[in-house]
């Protein structure tokens, strides 16, 4: 009887109220749980983590002179700031300028990018739903390469590279033959792109193995051929996937020193390499060293910060890049 | 394709990008029309398909450039496509299956037995060889890259103090930060500043930790020093001082390790039930008591994966000793000697893959362990 009495509008209030009687419970509950000793050490941890790189940033932006005179920490004291230390860096020449060297870092890491995702794709939606004889035999040769140590490949590939290739004396490949072609990235797209397929079929083909079979066997049924479920099906939904490892390797391949300090020469270092150089050559200019630490890592940050879901999924994905 | 590469490296180095991108679409664009047309029935069809498969590999010796001595790779490489079409056409999945799944694993399959099988084996057997490759040698290269004058077991003890404290105060840390900011406010916040140095690259984070660490007579510039002074000590010169300036450098990893092993606790912190946690605090557990057999049983296999992981990692490091004491001062591991080995004149062909064979050895237990662990999830044990 009492139900029936009560209209539409005031159960909506009623419901409403409790859920908020439910939030205020939870926020509670966590409010019990959550502890001022444990904040107290979290904040001073974060500090901790944050000082060394604040520190420099603000040196970046103080006058040449006062950064090897006085410490970053007077800058608050005595404020003097300039934006002159990342013009000149820019300029900075050792064997190619810094400005060039983060054009070299965008034109290695573009292509190294965007060629391994195009061919693990292909090799991993076969993996996932072609069956072949020697199927799980070659998936896991892929998956045991994925471990190997790079370092183990360096120097037989560089030798491949600029050598070729000679079996019981004949020559069976030339080489590349860049020896004096100094502008050339071809070696090191190559490098990266063979570097980065172990993990990038792994990770995509979990993801691709997991799409629904009944899907699959739709798009079958209908008359799809393998190329247009590649297409239309599986490009579309393994987006995600493919987005998180693309970040995982723009953030590996722009933030790598191996593989450019082999692969990689006079004037077409990455800044990476630069600036592991300028440390040795000019280890106490630090007008020099500040600003051309945050030029290097200004674009993975801006990747962290802009997409840091999808990074966190590639992390949680792909703990084992070797 | 070296012509093509060459052309390439004379323009300037920003063109480059579309026209390698370009190159590489035409390339994946003719494999994907293949794909697309190759089960198909029909005359036509057919003969497209024994067109493909002689010239393709042909054309693919041609283009990687063969020698003249060499040339007779072209006609094998032609005979063999047309093997691979003879099988093609008995092929299970009907005609041109086969070679429609080749086409697919191709690509992939042969840059990794190119560019990493080959290498490995090469490798392999170069440790065993003198440096110009041509007399077998035994275990030479190992004793010569072991032995005092080369910093050979400064290096091994080095690495083995890296792999043993890197991930376990990284780890820790960033358990007891994801313990701590799960019952703080603003955890979203506060996980970003332990997070951002994982985006940060190992010469980026070097360089900061150098200026950190700077060493100055007189008045300081470096924090650290700084605050030495402030409580009244002398200054230190961190990187130069063995075997202190080995904690120095292992703190910088731990610096940009921490905020990894952080993401992947937390992600399994969130994981553990709420009730297990009400109940140990109903029996009346203290938060501690609570942390130690509620939280850690709970992710204890996340626990091992984040340890292993950060062992991996600590073993390869190269880029933090390269951008900061260069081996100098007892600071050599076998990473960075190993790239050493590959930088000088002439080239040590022999002693530098001793070196990398050492460092896979090393690296080995911890992979078999790893593997065991992913086959043993992918079985659902």
């Amino acid at each position: 009887m009492i139900a029936t009495d009560i209209d539409p509008r005031s159960a909506r209030r009623v419901e409403k109220a409790t859920r908020r009687a439910e939030t205020m419970a939870f926020n509670d509950s966590k409010k019990r749980l959550s502890s001022k000793g444990a904040t107290i050490a979290a904040v001073v941890i974060a500090v901790l983590w944050t000082i060394p790189t604040f520190g420099l940033f603000v040196t970046s932006f103080r006058q040449p002179a006062d950064i090897n005179t006085s410490g970053w920490w007077t800058f608050f004291t005595h404020p003097d700031a300039t934006f002159s230390n990342y013009i000149n860096t820019l300029n900075f020449n050792d064997t190619e300028t810094v400005g060039q060297s983060f054009v070299n870092s965008l034109v290695i890491v573009i292509p190294a990018t965007l060629i391994p995702i195009s061919l693990a794709l292909l090799a991993a939606y076969a993996f996932a739903w072609i069956d072949f004889r020697g199927k799980n035999l070659l998936f896991v040769g892929v998956f045991s390469l994925q471990v190997v140590p790079i370092q183990v490949a360096l120097v037989p590939l560089l030798s491949l590279f600029s050598n070729g290739l000679t079996i019981g004396g004949w020559a069976v490949f030339p080489g590349l033959n860049l020896n004096n072609a100094d502008g050339s990235f071809a070696r090191i797209w190559i490098a990266h792109t063979i570097f980065a397929l172990p993990l990038a079929i792994f990770l995509l083909h979990n993801f691709i193995a997991a799409l629904p079979n009944d899907i699959m066997e739709a798009a079958k049924i209908d008359g799809a051929s393998h190329g247009q479920i590649f297409f239309r099906i599986v490009l579309p939904l393994a987006r995600p996937a493919i987005a998180s490892f693309a970040i995982l390797q723009f953030l590996w391949v722009w933030n790598d020193l191996l593989v450019a300090t082999i692969f990689s020469s006079g004037n077409n270092f990455p800044i990476t390499k630069l600036l592991t150089d300028l440390a040795g050559t000019y280890g106490q200019q630090w007008y020099l060293l500040s600003a051309g630490t945050f030029l290097a890592i200004i674009a993975p940050l801006v990747v962290f910060f802009s997409l840091q879901r999808y990074f966190v999924r590639g992390l949680l994905a792909g703990a084992t890049k070797g | 394709m070296s012509a093509f590469f060459q052309w390439l490296a004379n323009l300037p180095s920003l063109a480059q990008i579309p026209v390698i991108l370009v190159a590489f679409g035409v390339v994946v664009a003719l494999i994907l029309f293949f794909i697309e047309l190759a089960p198909r029935a029909g005359r036509g069809y057919t003969i497209m398909r024994l067109v493909v498969a002689v010239a393709v590999p042909a054309i693919i010796v041609l283009i990687l450039g063969v020698y003249n001595d060499a040339i007779w790779l072209v006609p094998l490489a032609a005979v063999l496509g047309a093997g691979l079409f003879l099988l093609d056409r008995r092929a299970r999945g009907g005609k041109g299956s086969m070679l429609q799944l080749i086409t697919f694993m191709a690509p992939a399959v042969l840059l990794l037995a190119i560019g990493l099988l080959y290498p490995m084996i090469q490798t392999i057997f170069s440790a065993f060889f003198s440096n110009d490759g041509s007399k077998f040698v035994g275990l030479a290269n190992f004793i010569y890259v072991l032995a005092p004058t080369n910093q050979g077991l400064t290096a091994v003890l080095n690495q083995i103090i890296w792999v043993v404290i890197t991930p376990i105060l990284a780890t820790a840390i960033g358990l007891a930060y994801a313990v701590f900011i799960d019952k703080s406010r603003g955890e979203k916040v506060l996980k970003v500043f332990v997070f951002m140095p994982v985006a940060i690259s190992f010469v980026g984070a070097s360089i900061i930790f150098k200026f950190f660490y700077d060493y100055q007579q007189g008045s300081q510039i470096g924090l650290l020093n700084q605050i030495v002074v402030w409580f009244g000590g002398q200054p230190v010169n961190w990187l130069q001082t063995s075997p202190l300036n080995i904690a120095m450098l292992i703190i910088v990893l731990i610096w940009t390790q921490t905020g990894f092993a952080m993401v992947l606790l937390s992600a399994a912190i969130k994981g553990i039930p709420e009730e297990q946690m009400e109940a140990a605090e109903l029996d009346g557990a203290g938060a501690f008591q609570r942390f130690r057999n509620v939280t850690v049983p709970g992710i204890r296999p996340t626990i091992i994966v984040t340890w292993i992981t950060i062992a991996i990692v600590s073993l390869k490091v190269y880029d933090i000793i390269a951008a900061t004491t260069q081996g100098q001062n007892n600071t050599a591991v076998i990473s960075y000697q190993m790239v050493r080995l590959t930088q000088i004149l002439p080239p040590q062909d022999g002693t530098s893959s001793a070196e990398a064979v050492l460092l896979f050895i090393l690296i080995t237990p911890f992979l078999i362990y790893n593997a065991n662990n992913i086959r043993k999830q992918r079985l659902g044990l």
